[in-house]
């Protein structure tokens, strides 16, 4: 994922990976690391929370917990790359967006996923994947990452099981774990 | 109800130690949109939210006034006249009126204790409590909970001694609940004809002189002489009240350990605070106004939980999700 | 002229003659001809049947407010006189303070005139003690007297000054009728809404200190050592005014006074949530005034209960807690409120409490009634001390609505009332 990064936005120059909280942003570090090892630099790094930019706060029930927004120095004319951890209806996606346009103009704004389970609810495009899923409706992937869980991993679990952090297996005998080193590119993926 | 905090917000003796802490840790990211270029986010866009101030009040109204627009919130301010017997509507008339015109929340301010509660029982609406009479002004107290846990870390343990006319101050209310609540240590200083009688029983160290008082705080939270509040002479004069209570440079310089000012505002310099303190290197002032915004942010997205029905919808449904 | 009426075996409760028996009441031309065991019945008698009941001498309240004229929104004389009855309350006492304030002759005279016409419990009119109740110039005392005031008081305010308390005192000995002062010292109650303490402290309301009642009732006990005037202190509520009742009494002194129920009953926590129809004057105080007064009442330091009934408009209690009036209404719910505070918890038997509710007040106030003995105008109550109720405002007699124990299942009701003979109230014929 990290080269392909590079690829798509001809080097670093003006690069800013942003990743949405939480996962997106332990996943936008490693990136920013691998991206350093190979170039030599690493690219700007932010994090976005987009929880106060969601489009369905007014029916999602209790309030869920606002996170930390950080974006480092000006954006405008700089290329952001979003990077998040999975992408289903694309309105964490849309909503990144609008928080971004309140910080500034960026030249380009790309997006990288771990993780593309279809079910596009707005015309919404990752730009470099880490994995294609295909998925039921009735199915969630959750993905999680050692600095938060404790392990890397990714699960699919029946859409209504608990949430699975913090290494916890949920769903029993339904849960496929199917571990998969973040940057590494899988048969059959392609970007762009 | 979707919301944590139940459908109002209308002092914080009520509330649990969560939910305060709650209301601080849920402000924290809202500090940082305040020092955005563009200092606005969606979250409460659509919503009507009017300012019904039956006193009069700058800073207050317009710390909410900025709160509610940073929320894309639409807003009205209306400045009311006094209490229901004078001329013009009756509380419950105006109450009425307002749910007629399907505000989503009111946040008021009104002379008589108890008031907010008042409007509450009677419209379906939020209603925040800009401060009742004096009863309780719970922003305030939440703003200066979270300008005291900012310097400290840490409120559990922490001493601090509200200074002044505690008979007369919702501040001084809320902020003993609050500061309790979260396990601080409380004290209040004061003329004894500017404390409550039953003081004691509020579980506060009582400090005579202002002296002592210093000795033993961490922080001291200053209170505004209510020239407005009294209706009879509690104290000779001003003058007297600054050499006896006043919070001075030479005072604070006799005590061993730095202590953190604080002041709800407006000061009356020379007065309750002389000017050297308040603009000294201990004073918190200016950031307990902007912590203000803050909470008050917090506040309003906290309490506007939505349509319950909605959620139930939502949870059966696909979509809702990345 | 009525039919005989025979009240049949209820336990009659008569503290003037020291009675308590099961029995027949039976009343003859508008007064009572016979009470004691079984008897015969006259003819054409109207009978009544009491078993299990309690028959005792008419409950007579001496501190209301009827407000007519003036309030005839929010209670006229007529439905005030009905409201007592069908509280068991054979007679009440106006207070003075109307609009215009009864002052006079004319104003006394019309009371009067406007109770006749109700046909309910008596009403006795109580003159103000100075002109307009403004705490100048004294009243026409003698006049007022004459026309039909059976006391003076300026209720509703206090007498601030104490010169005029004095000559008050003095005045009225020539016509040998109380002097009702309501204690208040006006410096230290000003502005307040509830008692002073730790929930007034708690819900920033203004607080009065018992001390503004205490201050006033031992200056009126000593005023009336001075006069030997007859100083009644109206609705006594610290148990430092109990103190300084006792220790005027102990000393001989011409002192009597009262306690309302919900002094009786109900503590300054019942104004949580700002609750107006906790709101009087003197606001309701501590629990361990309220322990004290039951007591008080007990061993007579209080001679009398009195409801201070005080009906307001349910828009003026709709509002602000300090901007609310004062008072509560207690006609139909003073009976059950006492048997269920101080007779249920055994501080206060029957025949004690029939003391101070009707023999003290006949007493006190020099007003036939308070006894059945034979010969007296037949003024009864029947009750029921068992009967369990819950309050419903909506039902009551009385233009008001305004108390605080709306929804409250007490014990206690009054069954029948008879005034003079006649049956004025009866709970069979009331109820929905």
């Amino acid at each position: 994922m990290a080269d392909e990064i590079v690829e798509l936005h001809d080097g670093t120059e003006d690069l800013v990976l942003v990743g949405i909280q939480r996962r997106g942003v332990q996943l936008a570090d490693r990136i920013a690391q691998l991206i350093a090892e190979r170039e030599g630099e690493p690219p700007r790094r932010g994090a976005l929370d987009i929880t106060l930019y969601r489009d369905d706060l007014q029916t999602v029930g209790p309030r869920p917990v606002v996170g930390p927004t950080d974006i480092p120095g000006d954006i405008d004319g700089a290329r952001v790359v979003i990077v998040d951890d999975v992408l289903y209806t694309g309105r964490t996606v849309r909503a990144a967006l609008d928080e971004l346009a309140d910080f500034g103009r960026p030249a380009r704004i790309g997006l990288a996923v771990l993780i593309d389970r279809g079910g596009r609810e707005l015309p919404i495009h990752a730009d470099v994947v880490g994995k294609r899923v295909e998925l039921r409706r009735d199915q969630r992937v959750d993905v999680l990452v050692n600095e938060l869980d404790g392990q890397d991993s990714v699960v699919v679990v029946p859409k209504t099981a608990p949430p699975s952090d913090a290494g916890r297996a949920a769903g029993g005998s339904r849960a496929k774990k199917v571990p998969t080193p973040p940057g590494r590119r899988t048969a059959g993926e392609k970007s762009a | 109800m979707t919301s944590p905090l139940g459908k109002d917000l209308l002092a914080l003796e009520p509330l649990t130690p969560e939910q305060i802490g709650l209301i601080l840790d849920t402000a924290e990211p809202f500090k940082e949109i305040s020092e955005r270029a563009i200092k606005k986010v969606p979250t409460l866009r659509g919503s009507t939210i009017v300012n019904l101030f039956f006193e009069p009040s700058t800073r207050t109204r317009v710390s909410f006034e900025f709160a509610e627009k940073r929320l894309s919130a639409d807003t009205v301010n209306v400045a009311a006249s006094g209490s229901s017997v004078s001329k013009g509507e009756t509380l419950v008339d105006t109450a009425r009126n307002l749910e007629a015109m399907r505000i989503d929340m009111v946040v008021m301010r009104h002379g008589a204790s108890g008031a907010a509660q008042f409007l509450a029982q009677r419209i379906e609406s939020t209603v925040i409590n800009a401060g009742d009479g004096t009863h309780e002004h719970p922003t305030q107290g939440l703003l200066d909970l979270l300008t005291l846990r900012d310097h400290f870390g840490d409120l559990r343990g922490l001493r601090v001694c509200i200074v002044g006319d505690v008979l007369h101050s919702r501040v001084a209310r809320s902020n003993i609940w609050g500061l309790q609540k979260m396990g601080a240590e409380v004290a209040v200083c004061g003329p004894r004809s500017l404390l409550p009688n039953a003081i004691a029983e509020f579980g506060v160290t009582v400090f005579d002189r202002v002296e002592a008082a210093m000795e033993w705080a961490q922080a001291l939270n200053v209170l505004r002489l209510q020239l407005e509040r009294m209706t009879a002479g509690y104290i000779p004069s001003l003058r007297e009240y600054n050499r006896v209570f006043g919070v001075t440079r030479e005072r604070l310089e006799r005590v061993d350990h730095d202590v953190l000012i604080l002041h709800p505002g407006p000061m009356n310099r020379g007065v309750e605070i002389d000017s050297d303190v308040a603009d000294g290197p201990h004073s918190v002032i200016l950031n307990q106004v902007t912590n203000g915004v803050a909470i008050r942010m917090a506040v309003l997205y906290l309490l506007a939980g939505g349509r319950p029905e909605l959620a139930e919808t939502a949870k059966s449904t696909p979509g809702g999700e990345r | 002229m009525t039919r005989p009426l025979v009240l049949r075996g209820g336990r009659i409760i008569d503290p003037s003659q020291a009675l308590d028996i099961v029995g027949d009441v039976i009343v003859v031309d508008g007064k009572i001809a016979h009470a004691g065991p079984k008897a015969g019945v006259p003819d054409g008698a109207e009978i009544i049947d009491c078993t299990d009941m309690i028959v005792s001498p008419g409950f007579i309240d001496v501190h209301c407010h009827l407000r007519e004229p003036g309030r005839e929104d929010v209670e006229t004389i007529a439905t005030g006189a009905r409201a007592a009855a069908a509280g068991g309350f054979t007679a009440v006492c106006a207070m003075p303070n109307t609009d215009p304030v009864t002052d006079n002759q004319a104003a006394v005279g019309f009371v009067v005139r406007q109770g006749q016409k109700a046909n309910a419990a008596r009403v006795y009119p109580i003159g103000a003690i100075s002109v307009r109740q403004e705490g100048h110039a004294l009243a026409e005392v003698g006049e007022m007297v004459g026309a039909g005031a059976v006391a003076i008081s300026d209720d509703g305010r206090p007498v601030a000054s104490a010169q005029l308390m004095r000559t008050a005192l003095e005045y009225s000995r020539t016509f040998t009728i109380p002097v009702v002062d309501h204690c208040e010292e006006p410096t230290l109650a000003v502005g307040g809404a509830m008692n002073e303490g730790i929930v007034s402290a708690r819900l920033g309301l203004r607080g009065v200190p018992s001390e503004a009642e205490e201050i006033m009732v031992i200056r009126d006990i000593l005023l009336s050592r001075r006069t030997g005037g007859h100083i009644h202190i109206a609705h006594a509520s610290t148990k430092g005014s109990v103190e300084l009742i006792r220790w005027g009494k102990d000393r001989g002194i011409n002192v009597t006074a009262e306690v309302c129920p919900h002094h009786l009953s109900l503590t300054e926590d019942a104004v949580e949530g700002y609750d107006t129809n906790a709101k009087m004057n003197p606001p309701l105080r501590t629990a361990d005034d309220v322990a004290v007064l039951g007591q008080a009442v007990r061993d007579g330091t209080i001679d009398v209960i009195a409801t201070d009934h005080a009906p307001h408009h349910y828009d003026e209690k709709e509002r602000e807690f300090a901007d609310a009036p004062n008072g509560i209404v207690g006609f139909e719910t003073a009976l059950a409120v006492v048997v269920t505070a101080l007779v249920g918890s055994r501080i206060v038997d029957f025949p004690t409490l029939i003391e101070r509710m009707s023999v003290g007040p006949a007493r006190i106030f020099h007003l036939p009634g308070g006894s059945l003995a034979r010969g007296r105008p037949a003024d009864i109550t029947v009750f029921d001390p068992a009967r369990e109720w819950v309050v419903d405002p909506a039902q009551f007699l009385s233009k008001g609505r305004n108390t605080p124990y709306a929804g409250r299942k007490l014990r206690g009701r009054a069954i029948c009332t008879v005034v003079g003979g006649r049956i004025v109230y009866h709970i069979g014929a009331q109820e929905h």
